[in-house]
């Protein structure tokens, strides 16, 4: 061991021997990646198999293959164009307010000359991002009450009938995004101040000898800036399209607005672990994870090709 | 942070952008408050003033505990949620660092053989899992369903934070644990006694994402624990604020409760009140940690 530098150059086993402790250091990290993560990615599996429900593990191996069965039921079911419309079209809302709101934030907040303004508004903006969805779900729960909830109060006061928000279709997408963009727009912004703070003074200095006022400050100097970092981010949001938000569905929906709300997660959680159609629950689950992984791959790959391109 | 020249005039409109642009933050900042603070007095309602004032109230003319005195009962479901909540985030918060630390250590030596190997692998699981039904047969064949070490076990090691601190330990200069090997100390004893006490701003960071993980988190409890002495707090709160109906609520808590009890929307917010509050309590601290390890994070990941 003390002959370090020249042994860890040489031999494989030599390197092997060389670092026999840190291997021991490694194996629980180790073993815990291929118990939790491995294992349930060879049960998937059951996707192309008939497992009952209360099969245990060993099904996986035991049960009868079915070939491709529980995917064609899947694409020929009404389920099918359902969930999926309703996780592409809830995250595409989400993108669409969700994304904008906190680069709008991170602008304004750089606009702002008192500093301890600005601080108290940013600790306020990012609180939410600490609680749990079963929290911020409760409070959109109490405040949305028709006995006692504050919204209910006001659509009293201007002459409406109490409206059960939670419970109607008609409302149930935009709670989704106003409750995503207040947890998450405060916390978000982050990023891109400090995109805005690494922007050099002497630009704006430079813009304003030459007679630009805010605005074109704003336009030439500041959006250039972070344009690099906006695109990146979007490039990221593309890639979790799929992810339309299972924690927060599940807590908020109810039978009354599953025909808006259903996304793959809730749907795979029902069939799956309710309803025990563990193959056909895992074959979802699956066709989910490449489509999920396809874009994520295609979402780095533009932004590592974004990388190269940014440095020139 | 961005510096004005403050010689520099003002035009109209900037004053005009600059009024509008405080208003709509300190609206914007009502907004975040605004559901704590109507939570906070309805969780101070009691059932008389209810009744007097019907059931929607801003300001109570009198504060009452009741709600409160249910919830937090001797013995009641609560507490022991809490000594759950806690058991995940002390025992589970030191479990994970230490697994961390420990794979981190090791990956970071980079001419350990196999090492980009069991990066690769470990990469693959942050883009592809098992999904949700064979990750809960492989649960439930081991036996730990209903087992509290469930809830440390399955998410021993979180791969972004695991990565972030192999960054870390890569950056320690190796003449650091020469001479300690020199000496003839082991790699163990140099994790331990060199390389951690030097990286207790990335332990202190990620050790908290670990813990603010353990304490919000619900999901893994509501498959995996189905008694509910074993419940951590975020699913009782998520058990009577969401999935009951008020004649439900007044069975859970207020069974044996003499006289009026306080209104259901009191006693959920009095329990949002409740699970919120130590999160609060610490909140100065987390941001401070969390921004760190979001900018940490985006420089090195």
């Amino acid at each position: 061991m003390y002959i370090k530098k020249r042994q860890s150059g040489v031999s494989l086993k030599g390197r092997l021997v060389h670092y026999k402790m840190h291997y021991l250091l490694m194996l629980p990290g180790i073993v815990f990646f291929i118990i939790f993560r491995y294992i349930p990615i060879y049960g998937i599996i059951i996707a192309f198999k008939d497992v009952m429900p209360f099969d245990g593990l060993r099904a996986m191996l035991t049960a009868p293959f079915v070939g491709f069965k529980h995917f064609i039921t899947f694409f020929n079911s009404y389920y099918f164009w359902n969930i999926l419309g309703n996780t592409l079209s809830i995250s595409g809302l989400k993108l669409l307010f969700g994304f904008p709101a906190p680069i709008i934030l991170a602008l304004l907040l750089n606009e702002v000359r008192s500093a301890r303004f600005k601080k108290v508004t940013q600790t306020i903006s990012y609180l939410p991002h600490f609680l749990s969805w079963v929290v911020v779900a409760g409070l959109f729960t109490v405040i949305l009450s028709t006995s006692g909830g504050m919204i209910n109060e006001i659509v009293k006061a201007f002459g409406g009938n109490p409206i059960y928000f939670l419970g109607d279709p008609k409302y149930f997408r935009s709670l989704l995004v106003i409750s995503e963009v207040w947890k998450s727009m405060g916390w978000g912004s982050i990023i891109y101040l400090a995109a805005l703070s690494g922007i050099n003074p002497e630009l704006y200095e430079a813009a304003i000898v030459d007679g630009a006022g805010r605005w074109k400050q704003m336009i030439h100097i500041t959006l250039p800036a972070m344009s690099y970092v906006v695109i990146l981010m979007f490039i990221f949001a593309i890639g979790n399209l799929l992810q339309a938000g299972f924690e927060q569905i599940l807590l908020l929906y109810s039978p009354s607005v599953y025909g808006v709300s259903d996304i793959i997660d809730t749907y795979v959680y029902r069939e799956g672990l309710i309803g025990l159609k563990y193959s056909y629950t895992t074959a979802i689950g699956l066709f989910k994870s490449i489509m999920a992984m396809i874009l994520i791959i295609s979402a780095n790959y533009s932004a590592k090709r974004m990388g190269k391109e940014g440095i020139w | 942070m961005r510096k004005h020249n403050k010689l520099i005039k003002r035009t109209k409109g900037e004053m005009i952008f600059e009024i509008c642009n405080y208003v709509f933050l300190a609206s914007l900042t009502l907004v975040f408050v605004l559901p704590f603070l109507t939570v906070l007095s309805t969780s101070f309602v009691s059932s008389e003033e209810a009744a007097r004032r019907g059931s929607f109230i801003l300001l109570p003319n009198k504060i009452d505990f009741s709600a409160y005195k249910i919830l937090l009962a001797k013995g009641s479901l609560i507490w022991n949620g809490y000594k759950i909540t806690l058991f995940r985030v002390v025992v589970g918060t030191t479990l994970n660092l230490t697994a961390t630390s420990m794979l981190a250590y090791g990956l970071s030596k980079k001419k350990l053989p196999g090492r980009n190997a069991i990066i690769g692998l470990i990469f693959i699981t942050m883009i592809f899992t098992g999904g949700l039904v064979p990750t809960y047969l492989l649960i439930n064949s081991l036996g730990l369903v209903n087992s509290i070490w469930v809830l440390v076990l399955h998410m021993l090691i979180n791969p972004w934070w695991l990565i972030i601190m192999k960054n870390f330990f890569a950056q320690i200069p190796d003449s650091i644990e020469e001479s300690a090997s020199m000496d003839g100390a082991s790699a163990f004893t140099i994790l331990f006694r060199i390389i951690l006490p030097l990286s207790t701003p990335i332990l202190a960071t990620i050790g908290l994402f670990y813990a603010v993980w353990h304490w919000n988190s619900w999901f893994d409890a509501a498959i995996y624990i189905t008694e509910n002495t074993k419940w951590p707090v975020q699913i009782i709160m998520r058990n009577i604020v969401l999935s009951m109906s008020n004649s439900d609520l007044n069975q859970e808590v207020m069974s044996d409760l003499l006289g009026a009890p306080p209104p259901p929307v009191t006693i959920r917010s009095a329990l949002i009140v409740i699970t919120t509050i130590p999160i609060l309590m610490v909140y100065p601290f987390l941001q401070k940690h969390f921004v760190k390890g979001i900018i940490i994070g985006s420089v090195k990941g």
